[in-house]
């Protein structure tokens, strides 16, 4: 029974930042907060540089130099990890309260070994006493209920493909049941075909309830909107918009959303030479980031106050928020003047 | 230009090699118009002379005399002609016999000496005593007579007429020459060597030449592994098939043997440093042009190549300006390990006697050598080897930290 | 029946195959096109589907094993490195990745000289040559000023496939082929460069070649749209009769994978 009021995990304010070897500070995740309820899946959409893979770096709280926790909080059903030590976390959060698949993940399967061995190195390392014939059943149980066949396990990586190899690691890596599970672009580097089979296994795992919350990192829109139930949009280390995926898509509020959210094509009648949203100039350098709001200088309708100061993030209910000094009405109605 | 220079000496690591390799070149350079002695001038009448500064006797005994008062000058005598090694002998002899142990004191030189010449007997022979060890003593015993003189020594010259000793003049042991006075005074920092050539000359002549050796090695072994290397790895094809034949021929047969058996049949005559060096290039490329193709080969489908033929370029164009580039820094570190390895080669080459002729220029491998054949090392004479060997070292090592220290340069994205 | 007088570029049994006996590849397997002066075409394939290995023959950077190829209606001849250097003022190519398009031991105006050299203009005044620049950069919105002196990667990605357009700009080819130009760039720089291309399209009337395997791309700027699978065109024709009406199985798959935002993803035919 999935209790939809029930918070798998809640971010208030989370800092991030990488120290460069000059010893400058880089923002990477400024301020952050976010909700994800049970059964639900959130999605954070950006372009390269606006600091979501650094988020899901942060959320699993396992950091390494250059990557430093500055502030803030990250509660798992209850259960605050943030400032925790490095090795604690390896041992009680990853993978058995929150397992995050990086961006090509599907290259660091380790080649010298099966499948399965993987898989007895995952669960021994938090269940010494299960014996290698009970982790065998366990597997190919569960590789089965995922679509995938039983004799990848007795397989090496090289021999599988690409899509294989991606649901392989997504398999391997909710093994233990996290309660969380942190995808990272993790079909961008796949055909349609294998892309469809993984979302389909994302979309399986939580059905079957062997993880209750997903986030889901991506620069690809149309993919966002089929998958997610919630969209975070982030640029230059901020959250500038949140709200359902229809909202998000359909009803942008944030000039950067609107931008992003007109750029995206799909094949689709009726879509054949529309005007394509396209945003001049290029993000901020987090090393010296500009004083006032991030987006700014590249924003269509800039105002001399938006140089100023930092803007904050406006709650309008319902989970719906976005970042910019005017309201509602007047940036719809900016909109609908072109 | 210019900016590419600057970028150069900031790294550190390349300042410190480049220092290193030039305070070399310098010495190289500078030495010889400093000291104009040829270096395989046998100037020691004798094996191995040790490091140290050598004061003609004869000038000295003409040159001004001046007296000095040192506190410690007589017992720094006596302990240069008693050493350890002597005073321990004494004291065993003595036990031997029959003095308590007690009462001798090693550290007491009088007292030491003393309970010598009263008990010292030449014709006394102890228990186990070999004929060796009783000649010893006799010998020690004859070093120690007058040892706490304190009466100078007469200078004579004998009379031409009469042919008796005219005492000339007597040289007490306060007497001191300023060495500056000495007309005839040779600084020898590393000695000589087992002909008695001054190891130092040797050394720097050495260095000059296996440099010029290493250098025109790698220079040939380079050039030719680099074009054989960029038109098998470019070209490919047939051209390709041949010179990777022809590359693997000479790696089935052992660089060093091809080497051995040109250097023999090239003869005694005409083996001099160049020819040696040459024949080293000749046969070391073949390391070089295969990692220079296999580089090639991953290149020449890159985007920019392909965007390069697009732009119109030649073949020509297209190796030199797109492919050489990207290679570069791999070049300059072959071409620094075949200056390297060909100073060793060469080194192999004289220690089997097949170096370059030994009559005219010493070369680093040539010391070498000679150290190993007079059994340098097991004599502890060190510095008949050891500064060669620390020189060859040097010189790797300046060369290498150069090559890592141009990173910058190789690769532009590294730069500030 | 092929219109020859409006042909730009065209092929028949046109095959590519790697290697021999069991290690034999066929990458492109027979395939005719027929491409009309001024159209945006779009080759659409997965990976391994022999799509760039066509490009490149098609640009002539590989040899062909079987069948012609025909530009502007005669047979092409590129068997001399001059005749192939003519060939190439007639059609140049923008490549996926903008970091290894260029060789990064040479500054922007090198690049942009290039071009200049390639039409001729090597005996120009240096003004002159300076005022192309300035003008190939801004029609690319980049200004020429802030970019000479410097490398190419110290630009964004975005910026760098821009040169490239401002390299086409200069050069004017009658055919521009464009191996994925926008699946390396931010959502929000890839409408500016796919933009800049229809501009320069329809100022120099170019032919514009998009090898891909985004169909939405397809769909959004082609004219034509080939689909390719296994080093064959499994369908071709007007990108509203292959996308809308697709005929074969493979094309209607390769339709239905693709994540849609008016129109519901079925993922239970996975």
């Amino acid at each position: 029974m999935i209790d939809m009021s029930n918070v798998m995990l809640e971010v208030k304010e989370l800092t991030t930042k990488y120290i460069t070897r000059f010893g400058e500070d880089v923002y990477a995740v400024d301020h952050v907060s976010l909700k994800v309820e049970e059964g639900k899946s959130l999605g954070i959409a950006g372009e390269s540089g606006c600091g979501k893979s650094t988020l899901a770096l942060s959320l699993m709280g396992y950091y390494f130099a250059p990557l430093h926790y500055t502030s803030g909080e990250i509660i798992i059903d209850g259960r605050n990890i943030s400032g925790m030590d490095p090795d604690d976390v390896r041992r009680s959060i990853l993978g058995t309260e929150i397992a995050c698949i990086p961006q090509s993940a599907m290259n660091a399967l380790n080649p010298t070994q099966k499948i399965i061995n993987l898989i007895e190195d995952v669960i021994q390392a938090h269940n010494p006493i299960i014996t290698k014939k009970e982790i065998y059943e366990l597997a190919k149980e569960r590789f089965e209920i995922l679509g995938l066949p039983a004799e990848v396990l007795q397989k090496y990586s090289v021999e599988l493909s690409g899509g294989m190899k991606q649901r392989t690691v997504i398999a391997v890596s909710v093994i233990l049941c996290p309660k969380i599970l942190i995808a990272d672009e993790p079909s961008s580097a796949l055909d349609v075909t294998s892309q469809k089979m993984v979302i389909k296994m994302l979309k399986d795992l939580m059905k079957n309830g062997f993880i209750k919350a997903m986030i889901f990192i991506t620069h690809e829109l149309p993919l966002l909107y089929n998958v997610t139930d919630d969209i975070l949009v982030m640029y230059a280390g901020q959250i500038v918009e949140k709200g359902t995926a229809k909202e998000a898509v359909f009803d942008p509020l944030h000039p950067y959303s609107k931008g992003l959210m007109g750029s995206i094509i799909v094949p689709e009648s009726g879509l054949r030479g529309i005007k394509l949203a396209a945003i001049p100039g290029v993000p901020p350098n987090l090393k010296n980031p500009p004083a006032g709001c991030q987006f700014a200088e590249r924003c269509k309708y800039v105002q001399p106050e938006c140089m100023v100061r930092p803007v904050d993030i406006r709650e309008i209910g319902d989970g719906r928020a976005y970042r910019c000094i005017f309201s509602e009405e007047q940036l719809r109605k900016a909109y609908n003047s072109g | 230009m210019k900016h590419t220079l600057r970028q150069v000496f900031r790294s550190g690591k390349f300042v410190v090699g480049f220092s290193i390799f030039m305070a070399l070149l310098l010495i190289v350079i500078v030495y010889p118009l400093i000291i104009k002695d040829a270096p395989l001038v046998i100037i020691g009448q004798g094996t191995f002379f040790e490091p140290g500064v050598y004061v003609n006797v004869y000038d000295s005994i003409g040159s001004p005399h001046y007296t000095l008062n040192l506190d410690n000058a007589a017992a720094k005598r006596i302990a240069s002609k008693l050493g350890d090694e002597d005073r321990l002998a004494m004291q065993e002899w003595l036990l031997a016999y029959g003095i308590p142990e007690n009462e001798i004191d090693i550290e007491d030189t009088v007292k030491l000496l003393d309970q010598w010449a009263n008990d010292f007997d030449p014709t006394l022979e102890f228990a186990g005593m070999t004929y060796a060890k009783r000649n010893y003593y006799v010998r020690l015993n004859d070093s120690l007579e007058g040892i706490l003189e304190t009466e100078g020594v007469s200078i004579a010259v004998r009379n031409a007429e009469t042919g008796a000793l005219d005492e000339t003049g007597i040289v007490v042991q306060s007497d001191y020459v300023n060495i500056s006075q000495v007309p005839n005074v040779r600084v020898l920092p590393l000695g000589t060597d087992n002909f008695g050539r001054d190891v130092l000359t040797e050394l720097i002549r050495a260095t000059g030449v296996s440099l010029q050796i290493g250098l025109i090695a790698g220079i040939i072994a380079t050039l030719i592994g680099l074009t054989l290397g960029l038109l098998a790895g470019y070209i490919g094809g047939w051209v390709d098939d041949v010179i990777m034949f022809i590359t693997n021929m000479f790696t089935v047969i052992p660089g060093f043997v091809l080497l051995i058996l040109l250097s023999f049949s090239i003869g005694q005559e005409k083996r001099g440093a160049f020819t040696i060096a040459v024949v080293i290039g000749f046969t070391s490329w073949v390391w070089t042009a295969r990692a220079v193709r296999s580089q090639v080969v991953s290149l020449r489908n890159r985007d920019h190549v392909n965007l390069s033929k697009l732009s119109g370029h030649s073949i020509v164009h297209i190796i030199v300006a797109d492919i050489l580039p990207y290679i570069a820094s791999y070049v300059v570190m072959a071409f620094i390990l075949q200056i390297s390895s060909g100073i060793l080669a060469e080194a192999g080459l004289s220690i089997l006697g097949l170096g370059p002729r030994t009559t005219e220029v010493p070369t680093l491998g040539l010391m070498m050598n000679w150290a190993m054949i007079y059994q340098a090392q097991i004599l502890g004479k060190w510095w008949a080897y050891f500064p060669v060997i620390v020189t060859i070292a040097l010189i790797t090592f300046s060369m290498n930290l150069m090559n890592t220290g141009l990173d910058q340069v190789f690769n532009p994205a590294l730069r500030d | 029946m092929a219109d020859e007088n409006n042909s730009c570029l065209s092929g028949s049994g046109l095959t590519k195959v790697f290697g021999f006996g069991r290690q034999k590849c066929v990458a492109v397997d027979h395939v005719d096109f027929n491409f009309c002066n001024g159209e945006i075409i779009s080759i659409v394939g997965e990976s391994g589907s022999g799509k760039t290995t066509l490009a490149k023959m098609l640009l002539g950077l590989i040899s062909v094993t079987e069948g012609e190829v025909c530009f502007q209606g005669k047979k092409r001849d590129i068997s001399t490195q001059k005749k192939k250097k003519e060939y190439w003022k007639s059609i140049q190519a923008i490549f996926q990745d903008p970091y290894c398009s260029y060789n990064m031991f040479n500054k922007i105006d090198a690049v942009l000289l290039d071009c200049i050299y390639m039409r001729g203009g090597r005996k120009l005044p240096h003004a002159k040559k300076v005022e192309l620049m300035a003008e190939a950069c801004s029609f690319v919105n980049l200004k020429f000023e802030e970019l000479t002196n410097k490398y190419p990667f110290e630009l964004s990605g975005g910026q760098m496939q821009r040169l490239m357009i401002a390299r086409i700009f200069l050069l004017k080819p009658k055919v521009l082929l464009a191996d994925e130009p926008t699946s390396m760039i931010d959502a929000s720089s890839r409408a500016t460069i796919l933009e800049m291309m229809m501009k320069l399209r329809n100022e120099t009337g170019m032919t514009l070649i998009f090898i891909t395997h985004d169909i939405g791309l397809a769909y959004y700027i082609s004219d034509s749209v080939y689909i390719m699978e296994h080093g064959k065109f499994v369908e071709s024709g007007s990108a509203d009769k292959v996308i809308l009406y697709p005929s074969k199985a493979y094309t209607r798959r390769l339709i239905s994978d693709v994540p849609k935002i008016h129109e519901e993803w079925d993922l239970s035919t996975v």
